[in-house]
């Protein structure tokens, strides 16, 4: 009996459940229909998605191209980051047994790495062999350079400006100099170009968003009346708007696709240049570039821009087309 | 199954379309809708399909007053209702197939029923041999009956069409009466808006007459 009880209700159940799964199927059927339909009326128009593709392709291009530019400039400039020198010149009362003691003293500090003893009459060896100077300097009544150790600090900038501070205050140092400043300036000026390449991505992924509107608003003019019969016949705004959206998806994926191969294009022009005038300069600096994620990376941000510049379109000019 | 309570409409312009209509139309009926033109017949089919919404007054719709239904119920209460439009609303660049699919695949059904219905709503108005054919390669009369078939597709509780014979002979007319009344036989709640008087007459249902906005007369 309780079986017969329970049987219409477990009926019921299982109705809602199948009318759940065909509205599922149903709603997943018409996202691919959607997205084809989208896809094939963009490939339907093979020149002009081309030229729209190209104009997304430039305008996704040239920030990516300027993002690979600064990472290149940064895996250059991180080779001469870290072992930011300290040259200790020490007072001409300093022994060379003191300033050997304080070579010892400093190497067993935890935030130093290396510490080079450089004794006046090295150094003005050194500097006679180099500048050619020889004869001159051998006039000199006495070596008029100090000793000097050379400090390598561990890498860490923090770490290198309290050194700087403390070393300064010893007395056994008449100078200390910290060849720091031309680093600075090239991180400032590699923030500011950053600053620079994202205030122009910004204004270009505006312009992308902008361009997508204006086509995906073209399309929705020119497919007015299928959006009325749609209305209609029920047609919820979603329904409507599914086609328009996939459309905006094409054309900003193909963009970025579009710009990813403009960027290996212009990586692929640079390269062998950049490899010769690092070889001229002993590096073995190679040109990076976007690599596969990069790639892949664009052609979804690309994506994700069609699809906004399609929502922008859709919102404003879809609400608008109504039976009459 | 259609119930209007002294329902006016005013247009913005000042013009009042409707005033002062009541009317109780049942789930098994079959009815005309007559009048000149301007008289009022598509404003109140209009008022029915919630692409206007009246000044004063209810609608109530298979038991939903319309008054109720939000911006966004709009489209799942279309689809409740069949519609055949005198200019017949096709998709021109989609043959006849696809836009008698149309409201199934708004509806969310599955591939192979869309198929099924499909074709059983086109035998039922005689055309399942012209599924794949465009509607610019059809006449008038089998452009009409693929927006029938596109508006029973579905299986609706109601069915409205707003001048249906209009560009049609009176042979073709009649026909397309007689699938009208075989939908009312199945228990559709048919509306139909006219102005041919003389078919009109010839079938045996009610006739709302519509003059100037209002019901002059409301038996049959």
């Amino acid at each position: 009996m309780s079986a017969a009880e329970n049987k219409p209700r477990r009926d019921g159940a299982s109705a809602r459940r199948t009318r759940l799964r065909h509205l599922l199927q149903g709603w997943l059927a018409h996202h691919r229909l959607s997205a084809a339909d989208s896809l094939a009326r963009v490939l339907d128009h093979p020149f002009s998605s081309a030229l729209t593709w190209l104009v997304l392709g430039i305008a996704l291009a040239l920030p990516a191209a300027l993002t690979v530019a600064l990472d290149n400039a940064r895996a250059l400039s991180d080779r001469w980051d870290s072992p930011a020198q300290l040259s200790l010149f020490l007072s001409g009362s300093v022994s060379a047994d003191e300033a050997q003691a304080l070579q010892a003293a400093l190497q067993q500090r935890e935030d130093i790495e290396q510490v080079v003893f450089v004794s006046r009459d090295a150094a003005l060896a050194e500097f006679s062999a180099l500048s050619g100077f020889a004869d001159v300097l051998d006039t000199l009544e006495r070596n008029p350079l100090p000793d000097v150790l050379l400090v390598t600090p561990l890498p860490g900038s923090d770490a290198v400006t309290a050194l700087y501070a403390e070393l300064k205050g010893d007395p056994r140092i008449a100078e200390v100099v910290l060849d720091m400043a031309w680093l600075e300036r090239l991180n400032t000026l590699m923030q500011l170009s950053r600053r620079v390449v994202l205030a122009l991505g910004s204004v270009l992924v505006a312009g992308v968003v902008l361009i997508l509107g204006n086509t995906i608003r073209l399309a929705i003019e020119s497919r007015r009346e299928e959006i009325v019969v749609i209305k209609l016949v029920g047609g919820s705004n979603a329904f409507v708007r599914r086609p328009f959206l996939y459309t905006g998806l094409w054309y900003g994926v193909g963009g970025g696709a579009f710009a990813a191969l403009l960027v290996a294009a212009a990586l692929w022009f640079l390269g062998g240049p950049v490899t010769r005038l690092a070889e001229l300069y002993q590096s073995n600096f190679r040109l990076g570039g976007l690599g596969i994620m990069g790639s892949l990376n664009l052609v979804l941000i690309g994506g994700l821009l069609g699809l906004a510049g399609a929502w922008l379109a859709v919102a404003r000019h879809l609400r608008l087309i109504a039976p009459r | 199954m259609i119930t209007f309570d002294r329902v006016s409409k005013r247009y913005a312009e000042g013009h009042e379309a409707l005033s002062e209509i009541s009317v109780d139309i049942r789930q098994d009926e079959m009815v005309f809708l007559t009048g000149h033109s301007g008289a009022g017949k598509s404003t109140l089919l209009r008022l029915i399909m919630l692409i206007e919404r009246p000044t004063r007054g209810q609608v109530i719709v298979d038991g939903v007053n319309l008054a109720k239904v939000g911006e966004r119920g709009i489209p799942r209460h279309r689809r409740n209702i069949g519609v055949v439009f005198q200019n017949h609303q096709l998709l021109f660049d989609r043959n006849v197939f696809d836009n008698v699919a149309l409201p199934l695949v708004i509806a969310g059904y599955e591939h192979r029923e869309i198929g099924r219905r499909v074709r059983a709503a086109l035998d039922k108005v005689g055309l399942l041999s012209k599924e794949r054919a465009l509607p610019v390669t059809l006449s008038g009369g089998e452009q009409q009956r693929v927006g029938i078939a596109r508006a029973v597709v579905a299986r609706p509780r109601i069915l409205l069409a707003d001048e249906p014979t209009g560009n049609l002979d009176p042979l073709l007319s009649a026909e397309i009466m007689q699938l009208f009344e075989a939908f009312s036989q199945v228990g559709v709640t048919v509306l139909i808006a006219s102005h041919d008087l003389a078919l009109i007459s010839r079938l045996r249902h009610r006739i709302l007459t519509l003059r100037n906005g209002r019901l002059v007369g409301a038996g049959s």
